[in-house]
């Protein structure tokens, strides 16, 4: 594999609350990779996810996307599988095959078990009066899941005891869960990760209350 | 490593489906524990399979003497485990690429029209809701292959995009979807409709496929 031409730094499409963008800011502070924020707005306007312009940076119309070594990168878990192979320091995966596959695992649970049925675009199509219900039901089905698995594979955190891409997918999504009301008292193991986390200088400074879009009234 | 593996599968499920064209594929030879969705409520659902895979969905692989879960770890798993054969390509940017059109259908599309999901959306609505998202996601998708596609998904050589491509397609015409915006998605289905691996994967050709379904 060749050197990544670094030119500019990567620029990362972000909204403050997308906990798919806030999994690859969480990313690339672990692997201190500086990058600049280039805000998209999911609300303003109908979304700015929608204009002409994002649509040619990202047809899925989302965030997040990365440019980075003079491509745009989509879908958050792909970025975050192209820094661990183009920047391999600070390693998110671990080295035994088993092991990276439980990482995997936790990371799809999220990204196509529970993540999508609670997106925004999804939620708008459900209703207003049937969002949070739905909601609720779609994390908690996910998060036992999770919670079983992690009961076989959590060390200090996801798995074993080195910060890995399942941490980056979880702790947003626990905000998304507490967001919709979702009961988390049946989940230990992903409480104790969560706050094990909380004051982890990456994911404080990824954190949606640190974003320059953060609303003034939510930041810290 | 003793036995074959074991991959707990549905005739019809599209993320099964992914997994035995990446296995024929990789020919890596395998068992079926057939998964009915349908039978007695879902037999993905009972005490047992819920100790395989704590989703309670299919597939589950039992490989090397673990169990694996969601489709796309596993192929990854494969190709990981199992270099012969690449199903990715070398050049990190075309992998990025395989990769985002697999998240596309993964978490894009598929979970969408996922049959719980249906249970869920209720039968007087589940077809127009399906059309939605599959429609959205193929948008994407053909948008994104006609800049990476060569005589397959990405470039010219087969790859997990195309694993995870043919099964969307067969999902997309159950529920009816107009398939004629998207010229690059139907090339490369019907490219793929002979190759052995994916005929051998497609739901006709499942142990647990009813009779009067089977060819």
């Amino acid at each position: 594999m060749s050197d990544p031409i670094v030119e500019n730094k990567p620029v990362l499409y972000s909204y403050w609350r997308s906990s798919c963008s806030w999994r690859v800011r969480i990313a690339l502070n672990l692997k201190e990779i500086p990058y600049d924020i280039k805000a998209v707005s999911l609300i303003k306007g109908g979304g700015e996810q929608h204009c002409n312009e994002y649509r040619e940076v990202n047809p899925m119309e989302q965030v997040p996307s990365l440019c980075i070594d003079g491509h745009t990168l989509i879908e958050s878990l792909n970025i975050m599988h192209y820094l661990e192979e183009t920047r391999p320091q600070r390693p998110l995966m671990p080295q035994d095959c088993f092991k990276r596959a439980k990482v995997r695992e936790i990371c799809e649970m999220i990204a196509s078990g529970i993540q999508p049925l609670q997106n925004l675009i999804v939620l708008i199509y459900v209703g207003e009066e049937k969002k949070k219900e739905w909601s609720q039901h779609w994390i908690t089905r996910g998060f036992r899941a999770i919670e079983k698995l992690l009961s076989t594979t959590a060390g200090k955190y996801c798995v074993g005891d080195e910060i890995t891409l399942a941490d980056c997918c979880l702790v947003p999504q626990v905000f998304n869960a507490r967001r919709f009301h979702v009961d988390l008292r049946p989940f230990p193991i992903i409480l104790r990760i969560d706050r094990e986390l909380e004051n982890h200088p990456a994911f404080r400074a990824a954190h949606p209350s640190s974003q320059p879009d953060c609303p003034p009234e939510v930041a810290k």
